[in-house]
């Protein structure tokens, strides 16, 4: 036995002496773990579309030009913070993953965010909402990109309050990502002068959301907030629409909706919803063609913008690999907060010291289906909120990374 | 608004009216597993997958066949009922004579496959279900809105709930099978054939839970995750209704959507919680459940 | 439920049964103290985890002849309270640990109460009942975290001297945990109390006849049960840094069972094969997503059907039948 402890020992100090003397790319391998939800209620917004997003960021990037081996990996976190994390704690201890992206769902996000601090790996988020991303919970090892419940917050309930919608019902998913959702649309609502008359909470995943709708159609708020995604709101709106809501006089404010969800509801249910989003593939000629060669390798289903996210974010994951010739996640998330983003995507940009990515934001309107020229066609561009106004301001965040 | 001693009367008669719409189907599901396990002494832990797969059912035919509602409402628990059928004979007849609770465990291996298999194929996200033109729309009565739809469900469940509760205590059928569990060989000496009976019965029961599926598919999202959130639930109202007995069922099934209802309005956060309080208390006290006989 | 009866001529041999109890014991911990240096430790110290949680589950199951079916708010409420004294009381993992035992402990004493004064089908729907009971309240009460659970768990120092973040000092710090777990199981089974278990799982009327209070003993074996059960969860805490609903969800409770029905149920090997296998099956099918609930479902009911005795239940009455008259 202690023959062995004295190999291993040294065998430790070796490869641990090896590591620091300069650095590499470990294992030769710059291997990307591609983790979302496959199977359940944030599937068609992220699902395998995001695993052929990294792909053919790869593929863009030319990495075995440029001398670097990429490889792909996936898994089905099932929405679970436990699944979540005991893949990443794999990946990162037993399989050499070097980085993990896209991770809707912000409970989840947050235990990834965890280990991926401790371990010195890097997590690049285009999936997850949380503010706390950058916000309480900021790491050194961590990027979010695409959007957050601030941004989301501020575009449309800014939005919709300065246009009448003073008085608000929320129907809220019960975790991490409906609490930060409403008590961000909520600080909005108040500073803009609005009033909030009642909340409820709804378990993940509801079927059935009657009881709740009643509950809002009682409160004669204005605004039904629905600070839910994916399958849930796709079903509040649709049961909405059942017990007329929208008839009634009340409108419905979709606090995150993607193209995904719309797709799902068909225009004749959510014409005239306002929400804001980062990314539509019909702003311009380069989303638009990203947009066709997605939808070809991806059953004619067009991209959203978690999609685009992942692609934009392993393009400037790779690009700070290469600069450093390291894949140590600590170092390269620091790179990529040095380098400035520009890809075809999302344009020039910049990473902030806590974290996030900064781009503009877009507030759409639903079109009517008379409206629709084609299949996605469904979104018509309200208003542009510039990069520096759509993100929280860096000293609100309370992230321990940023110097007061 | 009128108000009752503080209560807001409308916004209670809203909630109590959906509570009753649940518990159209809490009755619905769990007047099958009254009449399996009543009958049969069989925990059919499968109830929810067939659930499920009367849902599916009914989207099959709409999307592949284009036969609409009213056919799924028709084929589906046949079809459903088929696989039930054979699952009896292949399987569950095998375990007769063991512990009832190795019934139970196979039944739960048996839905573990079958909503895996669902899952695999369809995801999880939920297919959706247009619900059929005839029952679109609703009507304002005061204090809630009632969806056409969700109206029908009440009146239909409560139909074929009294229906099944006739057929099985009050026709001669009906007293054959409920001799048949007392005292299987007496009665087979009497030319009944005994196992067919206990398997169409077994037939008949999934039938009931596919059925089920095909009123939820309209309202709720056709998911192989569907069954599994509510069988639970329907669980307990057997036990509180007495597992055997066919009117407990009925009459829990409809009086818990009412309780969960109310729940909801004054402690919305316990109303999942508050059928479970009950059912344990109903256990210590008369372990027979309400309606049914030691 | 009663075991399935071994046949007629193969009497049991208590020295034959000792030796073999000791010969297996040693073979297992020598493979437990050697792995960690071959397979993923993280894995490892999962499936000890579930292997103790099967283990107690099988106490109250296979030499207890009762079936629960809401094992797992042991598991999880374990879980939660040594996740929130850790991370918020700032005990150390031991006391942590204990913490979560102790409460599993006395949710059990209470759950017990109610439960024991029932028998069979109505005992497993009172456990199922309480666990769905505890599944809510874990969903609503804040301190838990709902959806998200507990996160950020700190492992901290073992008796304020051992760094358990170093994964092999976890390792072995679980495979300790493990181990006085299963020697209590053991000592229980093999003890005075323990055939008077065995007695009323086989016949409780003829033991009611021989002036045995019952229900004390069932009482006690089910106290027992979720003690040691809430010490697994306890420890999976602390290993994972994270508690969640997935612990308390009735999935869980379905899992135990499955482990110790797979492994053979009244063996004290049984549990733990059972919970290895399955998960290994759940670590490195993941990927296969939707395979694993197919796969445990078919388990199920091929165990069911055909295989009632388990693996190492099938392994024990082949051995014996080779041993000879």
């Amino acid at each position: 036995m202690k023959l062995k402890m004295k190999v291993l020992a040294a065998a430790a100090v070796l490869a641990l002496g090896a590591g620091t003397a300069h650095a590499q790319i470990s294992g030769n391998v710059v291997k990307i773990g591609v983790l979302n939800d496959q199977s359940s209620l944030y599937a068609d917004l992220g699902g395998q579309g995001s695993v052929l997003a990294a792909r053919m960021a790869i593929e863009d990037f030319k990495a075995k030009e440029k001398g670097l081996n990429v490889e792909v990996v996936f898994a089905d976190h099932q929405n679970k913070p436990d699944v979540g994390s005991q893949v990443a704690r794999r990946w990162y201890d037993a399989e050499g993953v070097d980085a993990i992206f896209d991770v809707p769902n912000s409970g989840v996000a947050l235990a990834v965010n965890q280990v991926t601090r401790e371990k010195g790996k890097a997590f690049i988020n285009s999936g997850a909402a949380s503010s706390d991303l950058t916000g309480k919970q900021c790491s050194p090892n961590t990027v979010h990109w695409t959007y957050d419940t601030w941004m989301l917050a501020n575009g449309t309930g800014k939005a919709i309050v300065k246009t009448g919608g003073d008085t608000w019902f929320f129907l809220t998913a019960d975790y991490a990502f409906g609490h930060a959702l409403e008590r961000d649309t909520e600080a909005v609502v108040v500073k803009n002068g609005g009033k909030v008359l009642g909340k409820v909470r709804h378990p993940l995943n509801t079927q059935d959301f009657s009881s709740f709708l009643l509950q809002a159609q009682a409160s004669k708020a204005k605004i039904v907030g629905l600070a839910n995604a994916g399958g849930d709101t796709v079903n509040s709106i649709k049961q909405a629409s059942e017990f007329g809501i929208v008839k009634g006089g009340q409108n419905l404010a979709g606090l995150l909706v993607f193209l995904t969800d719309v797709h799902g509801l068909g225009l004749d249910k959510a014409q005239g919803l306002i929400f804001t989003e980062t990314w539509y593939w019909d702003m311009n000629d380069a989303n638009r063609a990203f947009a066709k060669r997605f939808a070809a390798a991806n059953g004619n289903k067009y991209p959203s913008m978690v999609h685009a996210g992942v692609y934009a974010g392993v393009l400037h994951y790779l690009k700070a690999v290469h600069a450093l010739k390291s894949d140590d996640g600590t170092k390269v998330v620091a790179k990529m907060k040095e380098l400035p983003t520009d890809d075809p995507l999302f344009g020039k940009g910049t990473i902030r010291a806590d974290g996030r990515k900064l781009h503009p934001a877009y507030l759409f309107e639903v079109k009517k289906p008379s409206e629709s020229k084609g299949p996605y066609d469904y979104y018509k561009l309200r208003s542009t909120i510039p990069a520096n106004e759509a993100f929280r301001p860096i000293e609100q965040g309370d992230c321990p990374l940023v110097k007061k | 608004m009128t108000e009752i001693f503080g209560i807001s009367l409308p916004a209670l008669s809203g909630q109590l009216l959906i509570g009753l719409i649940n518990g159209s189907f809490y009755a619905l599901l769990s007047l099958g597993l009254a009449v399996i396990f009543g009958l049969l002494n069989i925990i059919n832990f499968t109830h929810g997958a067939q659930y499920m797969m009367g849902a599916f059912v009914a989207w099959f035919l709409l999307n592949k066949t284009g036969l609409g509602y009213w056919w799924a409402l028709v084929i589906a628990p046949i079809v459903v009922g088929a696989t039930g059928v054979v699952i009896e004979r292949l399987m569950l007849s095998r375990l007769y004579k063991l512990d009832h609770l190795y019934g139970l465990l196979l039944t739960f291996g048996l839905a573990l496959i079958i909503e895996g298999a669902f899952h695999h194929q369809y995801g999880s996200a939920g297919l959706p279900y247009a619900m059929p033109s005839q029952l679109t729309g609703g009507s304002n009565l005061g204090f809630m809105y009632l969806p056409n739809y969700r109206a029908w469900v009440i009146v239909a469940s409560l139909a074929i709930c009294l229906a099944t509760w006739f057929l099985i205590e009050r026709t001669k059928l009906g007293s054959y099978l409920r001799a048949a569990t007392e005292n299987p060989s007496l009665v087979q000496a009497f030319g009944i054939n005994v196992p067919r009976m206990i398997t169409l019965t077994y037939g008949f029961g999934v039938g009931l839970a596919a059925l089920a599926g095909v009123f939820a598919a309209p309202i709720y999202q056709v998911s192989p995750q569907m069954g599994s959130s509510l069988i639970i639930v329907v669980f307990a109202v057997v036990v509180i209704g007495g597992m055997g007995s066919i009117m407990g069922s009925i009459v829990t099934g409809f009086g818990l959507g009412i309780i969960e209802g109310l729940t909801k309005y004054f402690y919305p956060e316990a109303s999942n919680t508050v059928i479970f309080v009950i059912m344990a208390i109903v256990l210590m006290f008369r372990p027979q459940g309400l309606f049914g006989q030691r | 439920m009663s075991e399935p009866q071994p046949v007629a001529s193969t009497a049991l041999d208590p020295a034959w049964e000792a030796r073999y109890q000791r010969i297996g014991m040693a073979v297992m911990f020598a493979i437990f103290l050697a792995a960690p240096f071959v397979v993923y430790p993280v894995f490892l110290m999962k499936a000890l985890c579930f292997a103790l949680f099967a283990c107690a589950f099988n106490l109250l199951l296979g030499f207890g002849g009762l079936l629960s079916f809401g094992h797992a708010m042991f598991l999880g409420m374990a879980g939660y309270m040594s996740a929130h004294a850790a991370k918020i009381w700032g005990f150390p993992p031991e006391l942590a640990i204990l913490t979560g035992m102790a409460a599993s402990t006395v949710l059990g004493f209470f759950a017990g109460l109610l439960a024991i004064r029932r028998q069979g089908i109505y005992f497993a729907m009172i456990t199922l009942a309480l666990a769905q009971m505890v599944f809510f309240f874990c969903l609503q009460a804040p301190f838990t975290g709902g959806e998200d659970g507990i996160q950020a768990v700190p492992r901290g120092k073992l008796f304020g001297l051992v760094n358990l973040s170093n994964v092999h000092a976890m390792y072995f710090t679980v495979l300790g945990v493990f181990t006085i777990g299963f020697l209590l199981i053991h000592r229980v089974i093999h003890s005075p109390y323990g055939q008077v278990l065995k007695a009323i799982r086989e016949n409780e009327a003829r033991a009611i006849s021989l002036g045995y209070r019952t229900e004390r003993y069932k009482l006690l074996a089910f106290v027992l049960s979720a003690g040691i059960a809430g010490l697994a969860g306890a420890t999976k805490a602390i290993v994972f840094q994270l508690a969640s609903l997935s612990d308390v969800h009735w999935t869980m409770s379905g899992e135990v069972v499955l482990m110790t029905l797979l492994g053979g149920m009244g063996t004290i090997f049984g549990p733990v094969v059972g919970a290895f296998i399955i998960i290994a099956m759940q670590s490195y099918l993941a990927e296969l997503g939707a395979w694993v609930t197919i796969v445990q479902g078919v388990i199920f009911v091929v165990c069911v059907l055909a295989f009632r005795r388990g693996i190492v239940g099938e392994l024990e009455a082949f051995l014996r039948r080779r041993r000879g008259p």
